[in-house]
């Protein structure tokens, strides 16, 4: 029982982490910018579609990867340029309008491009090995790889926003925009690199899902919603938010999958059991949200300052 | 002066459409095909079309020998937009038959409405049960199965050689639950465990440990669409794949396997028809879409194919009369036309009596990855609710 709620954990911790290179970039654009980005999805899939025709072109996973990240960070910046810019002065249904609009220009263009059928994605041979657990069980090496890729991600961004000049413009930017941009700071440059930034978070996360989810159109929506409780529950504008919110999700998620029905079981009869255990391990996050939003409606690590 | 002209104008006016009007509708033939073509599963709709399209071309552009005309509807795997887009069908494109649409839930919203209007429908795919059972209808048709008869094959060529403790996985929802009630019906042995997954769930590595923790002999899965292909792909690199034995209904099929590749190989399914079946129908279908769409057809494509012939054979019985309806569906209870799946008679609710057989996905010495029939499981199998079915 222990080494199942170990594995679990796991389980739990890597399906965190791929929530949290999604969210990273949601949330600080959000949080920087002020703009509710819908079409984040959109930059996921772009990421995992450009990865999997660059692997196919190049024949490397490696130079797959770099062009398929770079590509993302040029299609967030001209997304930023072309669509965002107007829309930051105006208020946030205007935002949801139009970044919903993207939604659906991504879907059809990728349908266009590459057709509706799933594509086919794998990751590197030399990560498709299995790690042996000390409890006796395997563990897929390129799970084990999404943790690692995750980590050095969330150290990497707290070195970038904390400890850099650019990081101290971004903070700068997020209180005060008019001052930073008084004092002589290039505030439009600035948000066009943040953007491209958070688009290339997702496009990272978008690769890394590739070979384990579906590479399909309107694939970036099923993980949004996730997403969006991610960051609600960790502090809309926070990246440590986005982390804690991240873990706590897929760790909950993970669990309440796993062992919800047989603890019910319990608790109230069996049949009773089977049919709420699966509804309830369902709905499980959103509850969290909810209870989140009642006690602590700016989130668990309410960014400063914003 | 001034109004026996208007007169006369008004009744030349409605003279040329009394007679233009029916003899417009004798020269040709409209069908109505709803399907998804938006969205994620908007897929399995174009490959619908695509093999509506080959069957009028196998039919020399005529259905019935008469000139069609098609009209194509998404409804988006919404009942209620199911329903709007039927209605425009049948009120502004004056259709004469509906065909096609994927999903039971759309399916049992928009039956009503076509063969209310006393027009017949020829569904394609979706196999609720109340369409086979107590909301059978003389106008409503299926060229594919009823839900449960998938399964059904499953769980007798199980129990049949012997497997036993099988851990069942299905997402949480009505097809969910009917598919291991058909799983059920015909498998006797031990299920260790029924883990019903949240529909559209992308992650299934917590299910994949907590099924290994329980150590069965065999899993079963339905999973269709993208969730299928997920789990194909998780069950592969959780280094199950050809350790535990995966059966599967719905899930590996012509659409996932170029997703998937390799993680399909060595998984069973069951189903009524498959590329490799031999009969003559059958291989020129294939051949010809091979050619055509440089792909293997699948069975949603195969259903909608013989939907064109069934309506083609009805069409032909009454000489192209389209106004007798009854007529067309004596004609169509024959199921008089050369069915892709070979053997084909219809039930009295109107629904499929067919083979059902055990397919396995190979890789060819090609290198290619394709469904192979393995045995036959039932020889004309019968739905288990026509006997539900009083029809009027």
């Amino acid at each position: 029982m222990a080494s199942l709620l170990f594995e679990q954990l796991l389980n739990g911790l890597q399906f965190g982490v791929m929530l949290f290179l999604m969210a990273a970039g949601l949330t600080l654009v959000f949080g920087i910018m002020n703009l509710i980005n819908l079409a984040h999805g959109s930059l996921y899939m772009v990421g995992a579609y450009l990865t999997v025709a660059a692997t196919q072109w190049t024949g490397s996973y490696v130079a797959g990867v770099a062009l398929g990240l770079a590509g993302t960070l040029v299609v967030g910046m001209l997304v930023e340029v072309i669509a965002l810019r107007p829309l930051y002065e105006r208020d946030h249904l205007d935002q949801v309008l139009v970044t919903f609009g993207l939604i659906l220009f991504f879907n059809e263009l990728v349908a266009i491009i590459w057709g509706r059928a799933a594509l086919f994605a794998s990751g590197p041979s030399w990560l498709s090995g299995h790690i042996d657990l000390f409890t006796g069980s395997r563990y897929p090496m390129y799970r084990a790889a999404i943790i690692v890729v995750g980590i050095v991600v969330a150290l990497a961004l707290w070195y970038v926003v904390t400890r850099t000049r650019l990081g101290m413009l971004i903070r700068a930017g997020a209180t005060n925009r008019t001052m930073v941009a008084a004092l002589g700071v290039n505030i439009r440059l600035l948000y066009t690199v943040v953007f491209g930034f958070g688009a290339a978070l997702a496009g990272l996360a978008g690769l890394l899902a590739g070979p384990i989810y579906n590479v399909q159109p309107g694939m970036g929506e099923l993980i949004l919603i996730q997403v969006f409780v991610v960051i609600v529950i960790g502090g809309i504008g926070s990246v440590r938010g986005a982390l804690v919110g991240a873990v706590i999700i897929g760790i909950v998620d993970t669990l309440g999958r796993a062992f919800l029905k047989p603890l019910l079981g319990t608790l109230i009869s069996p049949p009773a059991a089977e049919s709420a255990g699966p509804a309830l391990a369902s709905m499980l996050i959103y509850l969290l949200m909810a209870l989140v939003l009642t006690f602590r409606p700016q989130g668990l690590f309410p960014a400063r300052g914003g | 002066m001034r109004s026996a002209l208007r007169s006369l104008v008004a009744g030349a006016v409605i003279g040329a459409f009394a007679f233009a009007g029916p003899a417009a509708a004798q020269q040709k033939v409209k069908i109505g095909f709803i399907s998804t073509f938006s969205g994620p599963q908007g897929v399995m709709g174009q490959y619908m079309k695509e093999s509506v399209e080959l069957a009028i071309e196998h039919l020399g552009g005529k259905v019935g020998g008469l000139p069609v005309e098609m009209f194509y509807g998404d409804d988006q795997v919404k009942p209620d937009v199911g329903v709007q887009v039927a209605e425009e069908m049948l009120k502004k494109n004056q259709v004469d038959f509906v065909s096609g649409i994927i999903w039971s839930n759309v399916m049992l919203a928009v039956e009503p409405v076509v063969t209310g209007a006393g027009h017949i429908m020829v569904g394609t795919n979706a196999g609720a049960s109340p369409l086979a059972g107590a909301q059978c209808n003389k106008l409503y048709f299926s060229t594919s199965w009823n839900n449960d008869q998938t399964p059904e094959a499953m769980g007798k060529f199980l129990t049949d050689s012997g497997v036993n403790d099988i851990y069942v996985i299905a997402p949480n929802y009505q097809a969910g639950k009917d598919m291991v009630a058909g799983l059920k019906r015909y498998y006797k042995g031990n299920i260790v465990e029924e883990n019903y997954t949240k529909l559209g769930q992308q992650d299934y590595q917590a299910e994949i440990t907590q099924l290994r923790s329980k150590n069965p002999k065999a899993v079963f899965a339905f999973l269709p669409g993208g969730m299928g292909i997920q789990f194909l792909k998780q069950y592969d690199q959780a280094g199950l794949r050809g350790q535990l034995p995966l059966y599967t209904v719905y899930t590996v099929d012509e659409i996932s396997i170029p997703a998937v590749k390799d993680a399909a190989v060595g998984v069973y399914e069951t189903r009524y028809w498959s590329p490799d079946l031999k009969n003559p129908a059958n291989q020129r279908f294939v051949a010809d879409y091979k050619k055509k769409y440089g792909k293997l057809p699948v069975f949603y494509g195969a259903q909608s194919y013989d939907g064109i012939m069934l309506i083609d054979s009805a069409i032909k019985a009454v000489k192209g009369n389209l106004k007798d309806v009854d007529g067309m569906v004596k004609a169509m209870e024959k199921a008089d036309f050369a069915s892709l799946r070979g053997p084909f008679q219809y039930n009295v609710n109107h629904h499929p009596i067919q083979n059902f057989y055990l397919l396995k996905s190979v890789k060819t010495p090609s290198g290619d990855i394709e469904m192979h029939i393995q045995k036959t499981i039932f020889e004309k199998h019968k739905d288990a609710y026509y006997q539900e079915c009083k029809m009027k």
